[in-house]
Parts: structure tokens; C-alpha cells; sequence
């Protein structure tokens, strides 16, 4: 279970009876700010949405406060729906998430066409809190709701020429207002090597804060790699493919000198535009050190022993 | 006083308004931006994160008062408005603050006087070298805004220096355009807008210049070869 461990420290984690009680203390901290400033501050939303039940809850982000619900759900990228932070939440609501269906292609036993209803009766949901750190140098403490990666490809049986898979997003002009334009090569396409993307930290996130996932965040079901930049979560996802040769990835095909394949949180990798020395959390007025692979180098490291680690960006 | 007083008549009465009002509204204009950020910062209403959207905004308005400026001329040459010209400094000056504003920002709140990111920016990083060079542009044009130094320099080497603002103008937009990630659309936006403003003062340049040409008494043969 070596695999659980993070850079914090036991002692450093919010002991379990306390962490179901944080949405009290959120509200009690919320309310103090609220009382604190001025009347016409806005009252901040909690979680809304459909209740999913998770059977267990690992706190993988060393017991830091999630980011509130509102700053979750409220500055995103998600080009599809537009390219400013506040775009999805305003225009993603024409989403339709059900009926939804994921196609499986390429190096697998059995192509098919995954209903994601089947899906979710058969696995069981977990909640995990991780660290999110995007390549713009921000980042936040999300709880998300899903199942491993690890438990859909085992299921889906690639074979062994898989060594990559793919990953595509919806592209739906009719309700994406964001793909009428040619900002990126459309649809959107992300992609993990094999061994990264069976690793036990590799997510599936079907919910936010035990509600179901917004559409803004990528719904109905999107990816969660807590290692890499937020770019490689892949929304929306529609079709998995698994491959021989590294799939050609929208950002990285878009600008390959900023944005590579593995794009794994690199503090001593900057951008070119920007330092990724430091990040900051979002609610937090000064940035802090980013971590290497967002803290969980213990973890993942290994994945890229005898690779050149300025080459992972 | 008497009624015998002939009344004052109308034009110069409405140029009178203007010269008193001009102003006024422009620095009603100058500051309602900055108004605008502190009730929305006030009021929670900048989002998620705070300090990158004000940030924007300090930027945006720095382009937007460039525009202003640099519409003065065209305004009157198209449209006849002379109040815009009364107080084109003004808007510069504006231009200048927000420009300043925004630096001032991300020194010392966005990078909260972390000098080492900041060096290695204003060094490596083009998008910020030309944006810190915009505001060394405007700079020198903010410094020489007043009177006396337009009498210290002259008017004919005030202008040519003030000519500045159209560079200043330029990098703005690729500071901008260079800092985007996938969507260009605001920053194009300006680009055709300065566009434009430059596009409306050739006319005038070219009066301008056959009027120097008529002046030295040289024929175009003589400028530009046979």
C-alpha cells in the first residue's frame, strides 16, 4: 500500500471523524468571513446537484481544505464552452450527459460501445481529494468522486500492443459555442502511457463534493492524472482508444514547445511564458512552491526512472 | 447685468461647456474603471481568483486608454469633436497610470516581490520584456506631458517625441497577443482597432507633408526621384 503515500506526513493528515465534519467547518468559517465583511458580500453557493454515494473517502491532498464548491465549479477551462475561466459554468447547462456512451477502439480484444450507466451499476464509487495544479500556475484541493482508470482498462482488455491510450472529448457544435471557432484542433484528445494510466492514482471522476460532476467540469465523466497538469484531465470523454505510437495531443500538437505529452507538475520546468517554481492556490493571496509531480513523486515517480525529467513537461 | 447686453452667441458658449465639462468627464472616465475593480473586489464579484482578474483588467484599460488617446485626432477629423483633443493628455496620462498600475500589480501582488521570478520575466520571458518596454515607451511621454516641456523642447521636437505613443501602442498589443493562449480574439480586436486609428491620421500626414513639400518648394520628382 506503499503507493497511498504522500509527501505530508501522518500526523499531517485531518483525522477521518474531523474531515466529515469539514463542510461544518466550512460553513462555520464561510460565516465568519461572511460576518466579518461588508453585507453586500455575495453568499458564496454550496454543493448542488444529484447525491452520489461514495464507499470510501481518501483524503490524498495531506488534509488541506478543499477549494470551495463556487471556485470549483466557477473558473474553468474547458474551451469547448468558451476560452475565459467563467465560460463553462455560463454555457455549459445545454450539455446533455445522459443517455452517454464511451466507444472503445484500437489494440483491444473487444471494441465496443461502453453506456455509462451499465458502467457505473457495476463499480463501486470513491471519493478522493487531490491536489489540481493547472500549467497556468494555479491550483486547488478537489474532491472528486469516481472510480480508478486502472479498474475501466483492465475491463476493457487492450492487448498487448496497447502501449498508449487515448482519450477524446465531445465535440458537439451545437451546444459547445467554444468549437464554432478554430482555437484548438477540435476535438480535444489527450492521452497516458499505459503504465501511467493502470497506476493506482489515475482516476475516473464521475462527481464534485459527493454531487454528481457538473457540466462545466467535465461531465459526465472525465479524467483525473493528480500528477500532471490539469490539461491532461480530459472532459467530457466520449471515446478511449488504445494505441502502439504516442497519441498526438491537442496542446502539445497546438504548441509543442509548451505543452509536451507527459506534461508532469515540474517546479524546475517552467513555461515558456511563465515560472512553474510556484503556484497559486486559488483563495490564497501568495503563491507557494509547487511540488514535484504535485506532491506525489513517492508515488509516481518510478513510473519515468532513466527518462530525462526536462523532457516530461 | 442690463438687458441691453447683446446675448453671447451660441458657438462660443457650447466651446465654452466644452473646455469646462471636457475634463471633467475625463476624469470621471479615468476613474471609473478603477471604481469599478475596488466595488467588485468589495463585493466578491472578481471570481475565483481575484488577483489574476484584476490584474486583466489594469491591462485592459491600459489598452483601452491608449485607444482613447489616440483617437482624439481622428475624432476631430471625422467627426469634428474637439472636446476629445481638449483633453487627449489627460487620457494619455490615464493610459499611463493604468499601465503603470498593472506593474505595480504584478510586482507586488501577483509576485508579491519575489525579485528573482520577477528578474528572470523581465529577462527571458518575451511577452513581459515587451510589456515592461511599453511602459519605459510611455514613460518619458508621461514625464514631458506638461507645458513646460513642451516650451523646454519645442513644439516640432515635443511632437516628433510624443510620436512615441504609436510604438507604445504596438507593443501593447503583442504584449497582450504574446500572453494569450489559444484565443486571439481580444487581442486582434485591439490590433484593428489601432489599426484603424493609425489608418485614420494618414490622410492628414499626407496633407501634412505636401503642405512641408509645397513650403520648401520641391516637387514630389525631387523627393522621391524621377
Amino acid at each position: 500500500m506503499s503507493v497511498w503515500k504522500t509527501d505530508q506526513r501522518e500526523s499531517e493528515v485531518t483525522p477521518e471523524s474531523l474531515y466529515l465534519r469539514r463542510r461544518d467547518f466550512l460553513r462555520l468559517g464561510a460565516a465568519g468571513a461572511l460576518a466579518a465583511a461588508a453585507p453586500a458580500l455575495a453568499r458564496p453557493a454550496g454543493p448542488s446537484g444529484p447525491a452520489l454515494a461514495a464507499s470510501e473517502t481518501r483524503d490524498l491532498a495531506g488534509g488541506e481544505k478543499p477549494t470551495p464548491w463556487d471556485s470549483v465549479t466557477t473558473y474553468n477551462n474547458f474551451y469547448e464552452f468558451g476560452s475565459s475561466k467563467e465560460d463553462p459554468a455560463q454555457n455549459a447547462g445545454s450539455l446533455v450527459t445522459r443517455p452517454w456512451s464511451i466507444r472503445v477502439e484500437g489494440e483491444v480484444k473487444k471494441p465496443q460501445v461502453l453506456d455509462l450507466d451499465g458502467l457505473l451499476r457495476s463499480v463501486p464509487l470513491e471519493e478522493r481529494i487531490y491536489r489540481h495544479r493547472c500549467v497556468e500556475a494555479w491550483s486547488m484541493v478537489v474532491p472528486w468522486l469516481g472510480f480508478p482508470l486502472a479498474d475501466l482498462v483492465r475491463r476493457l482488455e487492450p492487448t498487448s500492443a496497447a502501449k498508449y491510450v487515448e482519450f477524446e472529448t465531445l465535440l458537439d457544435p451545437s451546444r459547445m459555442p467554444g468549437v464554432r471557432r478554430g482555437v484548438l484542433d477540435w476535438p480535444y484528445r489527450e492521452g497516458l502511457r499505459m503504465d501511467e494510466a493502470v497506476h493506482p492514482l489515475a482516476f475516473v471522476a464521475v462527481g464534485l463534493y459527493g454531487r454528481a460532476l457538473p457540466n462545466q467540469n467535465g461531465a459526465p465523466l472525465r479524467l483525473v492524472v493528480p500528477w500532471k497538469y490539469g490539461f491532461k484531465g480530459a472532459k467530457s470523454i466520449v471515446r478511449m482508444r488504445f494505441t502502439a505510437s504516442m497519441p498526438q495531443t491537442t496542446w502539445a500538437r497546438m504548441a509543442p514547445n509548451e505543452y509536451g505529452f507527459y506534461a508532469n507538475v515540474n517546479p524546475a520546468v517552467d513555461h515558456p511564458r511563465w515560472s512553474q517554481a510556484k503556484e497559486r492556490r486559488i483563495g490564497d493571496f501568495l503563491r507557494r512552491d509547487t511540488l514535484p509531480f504535485n506532491g506525489y513523486a513517492s508515488e509516481v515517480a518510478s513510473l519515468y526512472t532513466g527518462m530525462d525529467p526536462r523532457t516530461l513537461y | 447685468m442690463s438687458e441691453s447686453t447683446a446675448p453671447t452667441p451660441k458657438v462660443p458658449r457650447r466651446r465654452e461647456l466644452s473646455r469646462r465639462l471636457a475634463p471633467l468627464a475625463a476624469w470621471a472616465l479615468g476613474l471609473a474603471p478603477l471604481a469599478k475593480i475596488a466595488a467588485d473586489a468589495l463585493r466578491g464579484g472578481l471570481g475565483a481568483n481575484p488577483i489574476e482578474a484584476i490584474l486583466n483588467r489594469l491591462g485592459f484599460w491600459t489598452l483601452t486608454f491608449l485607444a482613447l488617446t489616440l483617437s482624439a485626432t481622428p475624432l476631430k477629423e471625422v467627426f469634428g469633436w474637439t472636446a476629445p483633443l481638449r483633453v487627449r493628455r489627460m487620457l494619455g496620462l490615464f493610459a499611463f497610470g493604468y499601465g503603470v498600475t498593472h506593474f505595480a500589480f504584478y510586482v507586488g501582488v501577483d509576485k508579491f516581490f519575489d525579485w528573482r521570478t520577477i528578474a528572470v520575466d523581465l529577462t527571458k520571458r518575451p511577452f513581459i520584456m515587451v510589456g515592461f518596454a511599453t511602459l519605459l515607451v510611455l514613460l518619458p511621454l508621461a514625464v514631458t506631458s506638461t507645458d513646460g516641456w513642451v516650451r523646454r523642447l519645442g513644439y516640432t521636437r515635443w511632437k516628433r517625441l510624443h510620436r512615441l505613443v504609436y510604438a507604445a501602442a504596438v507593443l501593447a498589443v503583442v504584449h497582450f497577443l504574446w500572453r494569450v493562449k489559444a484565443d486571439h480574439r481580444r487581442p486582434l480586436l485591439f490590433a484593428a482597432l489601432f489599426g484603424a486609428l493609425f489608418a485614420a491620421r494618414l490622410p492628414g500626414l499626407f496633407r501634412a507633408r505636401a503642405r512641408s513639400r509645397a513650403a520648401s518648394g520641391r516637387t514630389s520628382r525631387e523627393l522621391f526621384g524621377a
